[in-house]
């Protein structure tokens, strides 16, 4: 290992706002992403369940 | 044939694919985290300084891996759109959709993370160079897929459409790997090869490699995800679908 102590590990010997702004948007990219497709997904669901809701009240009308 | 013979074409429908792929997304997740953190974990504590980039070298544990995550993705993209003009299968375009955001952000994080390493190494963020211009044209290869695709209200056509600019932009992907080659580039050569060992300490190597493993699992999760989503937005009126969303109600 390289580092002598946590405060030489965040100075990256110098290279600190390259290093951590090169990880810190990739972790933020590859976070926010799943998150983006998990609610891509929930309003696939609820736009889906409201198709069915219309087709259901539609059939209602028909049989009255 | 015998009886025991897989029809694959059985997963090439929506339907069939669409619980298939949830049950992968998990797996795929916990590897890439998995082998995310034993990547960071070499690149940080074990791998050394680099004697003449110093700490700024290790930057190249996430840009390799998003830069070839960036191309490889262009290729199975343009894959799947070749499958899908060639056999007309649904799913085809609902995969290649699924993959070109996931490739675009790749671009986007191989260009940010190139211009952040460059700036202590070369003194500069940004040149107009071959390797670093004809990345940019991919990201915008993916950029004018997505727009195109969003564009068209038709899905079966903006498949098409995309389709057939997905494969045109596949003659970038050589010139974006031989740049390096072909010109005289400030970008340098390749450091990992088929023809011969890596130019670069193993540990090193291994450290980058583990990380180039976690991104492609994590492109895998997250593409089967979004292609989730994509077959219930496109299937909304199929009775499967319907009988999926009554069912979580």
């Amino acid at each position: 290992m390289s580092w002598g102590s946590a405060a030489e590990f965040f100075a990256m010997g110098g290279y600190a706002p390259f290093v951590w702004g090169s990880f810190a948007v990739v972790a933020l990219c590859l976070i926010v992403e799943p998150l983006v497709v998990r609610a891509r997904h929930r309003n696939a669901l609820r736009r889906l369940k409201q198709v069915q809701r219309a087709a259901q009240g539609m059939q209602r009308e028909a049989a009255v | 044939m015998t009886e025991r013979s897989i029809n694959w074409f059985r997963f090439s429908s929506p339907q069939t694919f669409y619980p298939l792929a949830g049950k992968m997304v998990p797996w795929f997740a916990a590897a890439a985290a998995i082998l995310a953190a034993i990547g960071l974990y070499v690149g940080f504590f074990v791998a050394p300084t680099d004697f003449q980039q110093g700490e700024a070298y290790r930057i190249i544990f996430v840009h390799v891996p998003a830069s070839w995550m960036s191309m490889f993705i262009y290729l199975v993209m343009a894959g799947w759109a070749a499958v899908g003009l060639a056999l007309n299968s649904r799913l085809s375009g609902m995969m290649a959709s699924a993959l070109a955001p996931t490739g675009a952000m790749f671009a986007f994080l191989s260009l940010w993370t190139g211009a952040l390493w460059g700036r202590p190494t070369w003194g500069t963020y940004w040149v107009w160079d071959a390797r670093l211009t004809s990345e940019l044209v991919l990201f915008f290869l993916y950029l004018g897929f997505m727009a195109l695709q969003a564009a068209i209200d038709d899905p079966r056509r903006a498949d098409k459409a995309g389709a057939v600019l997905a494969l045109v932009g596949v003659v970038n992907i050589p010139i974006i790997y031989f740049s390096v080659k072909w010109w005289n580039t400030l970008h340098q050569g390749a450091s990992v090869s088929l023809a011969r060992a890596p130019t670069m300490a193993t540990i090193m190597f291994t450290g980058m490699i583990v990380m180039v493993l976690a991104f492609w699992m994590y492109s895998i999760a997250v593409s089967l995800a979004r292609v989730r989503a994509i077959i219930l937005e496109r299937e909304r009126h199929a009775a499967w679908a319907q009988a999926l969303a009554g069912a979580a109600a």
